[in-house]
């Protein structure tokens, strides 16, 4: 597949590479023992430490680390048993130390890959260059008065993870691939909860535009990118605007900037001019992060089964299709729920039962698997009845909305309704013998070739039963009648 | 030994937020250059297979268990904001 641009003087590719500030997972912040949750009233969940009232002094939150090693692990990385806090210093008003402790030169974790998944079925692997634990900053509100800012350090000092990748992307669609695996991967490990809108999972895009070939080009950063589908947009504005200039002879600048999603472009941020003088160096208020291989090796066997591991055993395991696997792995609970759905079940009816019917009713309710009015078992129970014939599939489509609706066991259903299958042959033939009676011109035509017609009249049989008859039983005696 | 000039030395004090007049910087220079050539005698010793070394007493670094311990001080940690509202602190609009 070719991702090249096509401009006024030849072909361009891109090159992308993202940095995700993930927050980890926690009650309490990196280097304090205020909480972390999200909404509180302003400047609530401040310490003295997250002020930076001068005096205090940092210490690291050891949940913090397992779960940035946690975290290295799942991205197959190579954990450094030895790493150093560094203070990055820069000026901002939501920034109150003027420092932000962070890692540099030996970060915690050190180089890894994520397996990306393209649409057309086929994989690719991202590098990914590092992660490493810093601070976040606290908010700043800019549209509440016309000359002040407003600043909440409620999120000052929560943990991050920055994950940085190699500039391994080539097109809009494997960022977005990138993105949404590296999400995934979280999620299943519970080192980040991956929530874009409340600002949990941030994204920076680098891109750079380069002749096929050719060494990289001059990059810019673009920031503030905070949705998947922003950061899609966001390079294909870059992508345009970096090649008008090259195009028209001009050099792309290497600057930070600012991704508007109201106005959907990209633009300079002049105040960061400054911005790549850090002044790094290690965090006198720290001494290294060590800790040894039985640590991490200890971390490891916590692990839970990752995506793609999941994907892998779905597909063999149980027969299902590369598509059918990435749907139902796409969130962990819905891995779980179908594994406890599937049990002593046929696998495919099982995953076509969940992917078609149960994921796309509580689509239609607005609910959250974890709300659904239908557990694992339940399901599981309705597809073991369609394939014991207690059922027809048709049938069970108005048991599972009766389900849907009063969350009773579908056998309860099943007896109560009365819409067990007919499996009487007796109870069968009357009612097909009633339809060839009742429709003789129609059986004349089929009789003299018509075979389409026989359709007609499996309908007719399954209108008469109510559904509840057999259909391959109620074809077989058709066949045979009407021979 | 590495030099300090004054636009250097200008550059210096605005990372740092102090603000400089140019009499000032072109005698800032010439200090921070002193003081640089100083520490540049340190590169004189060879430290070729010499660890860095993060403190002498030989202590790992302190961590703590994740439990909410501090903050909800909201008044406290205002209380020497010049201008605050409602919560927040107020500081002339920072936004490109």
């Amino acid at each position: 597949m070719s991702n090249l641009i096509k401009g006024n003087t030849g072909e361009w590719e891109m090159v992308i590479g993202l940095e995700v500030h993930a927050q980890v997972t926690a009650q309490s912040k990196l280097f304090s023992g205020a909480a972390t949750e999200f909404g509180a009233e302003p400047n609530t969940q401040v310490s003295l430490v997250d002020a930076a009232m001068p005096g205090m002094l940092p210490v690291i939150n050891e949940y913090c680390i397992e779960q940035a090693v946690r975290t290295g692990l799942g991205m197959n990385a190579k954990i450094n048993l030895h790493s150093v806090f560094e203070r990055k210093n820069y000026f901002y008003a939501d920034l109150p130390q003027g420092y932000q402790i962070s890692q540099y030169l030996h970060p915690v974790v050190g180089l890894g890959e994520i397996e990306i998944d393209m649409e057309d079925g086929s994989t690719r692997k991202i590098g990914v260059t590092r992660l490493h634990l810093e601070q976040d900053a606290g908010k700043s509100i800019h549209d509440q008065h016309p000359t002040k800012s407003f600043v909440d350090l409620n999120r000052s000092g929560c943990a991050l993870m920055e994950i940085v990748s190699e500039p391994d992307m080539r097109s809009p669609e494997e960022a977005a691939a990138y993105l949404n695996k590296l999400r995934m991967i979280l999620r299943y490990l519970g080192t980040c909860d991956g929530n874009m809108e409340e600002g949990s999972m941030r994204c920076d895009v680098n891109l750079s535009l380069r002749r096929p070939g050719e060494e990289y080009g001059t990059r810019t950063e673009t920031k503030n990118v905070n949705s998947i589908r922003a950061v899609m947009m966001s390079i294909e504005y870059e992508t345009q605007r970096q090649m008008e200039v090259l195009e028209s002879g001009g050099q792309v600048v290497q600057e930070t900037r600012l991704w508007d999603p109201n106005k959907l472009e990209t633009r300079s941020m002049r105040s960061k001019e400054d911005a790549h003088d850090y002044r790094y160096f290690p965090c006198p208020d720290l001494l290294p992060l060590e800790f040894d291989q039985a640590y991490v090796d200890k971390i490891k066997a916590t692990l839970p089964e990752l995506p793609d591991q999941k994907k892998h055993r779905f597909t063999q395991e149980f027969g299902l299709s590369l598509y059918d696997a990435s749907v139902l792995i796409a969130e962990q609970n819905r891995a779980f729920y179908f594994e406890e759905a599937a049990k002593g079940n046929d696998p495919k009816l099982t995953a076509n039962w969940v992917i078609n019917e149960l994921l796309g009713a509580l689509n239609k309710a607005g609910l959250d698997l974890s709300e659904s009015p239908v557990n694992a078992k339940q399901l599981g129970q309705l597809v073991a009845r369609i394939s014991d014939n207690t059922i027809s599939g048709k049938i069970a489509k108005d048991v599972f909305a009766i389900m849907v609706e009063t969350s009773q066991d579908p056998d309860t259903i099943i007896e109560e309704k009365g819409l067990k299958q007919v499996t009487d042959t007796g109870a069968i033939e009357k009612i097909v013998d009633e339809v060839i009676a009742e429709n003789p011109k129609m059986v004349e035509e089929y009789r003299s070739g018509k075979d389409k017609l026989f359709g007609f009249f499996v309908g007719q049989v399954m209108k008469k039963s109510g559904g509840k008859i057999n259909p391959a039983a109620a074809n077989e005696l058709l066949k045979k009648k009407l021979a | 030994m590495s030099k300090i000039s004054k636009e250097e030395a200008k550059r210096i004090a605005k990372l740092a937020r102090i603000a400089v007049t140019d009499e000032e910087a072109e005698k800032i220079g010439p200090d921070l250059s002193n003081i640089l050539g100083w520490i540049e005698q340190l590169a004189e010793l060879n430290t070729d297979n010499v660890e860095p070394l993060a403190n002498v007493a030989n202590i790992d670094l302190k961590k703590r268990k994740d439990e909410v311990t501090d903050g909800d001080m909201q008044q406290d940690v205002l209380a020497n904001a010049p201008e605050s509202m409602e919560g927040f602190f107020v500081v002339p609009k920072v936004v490109e």
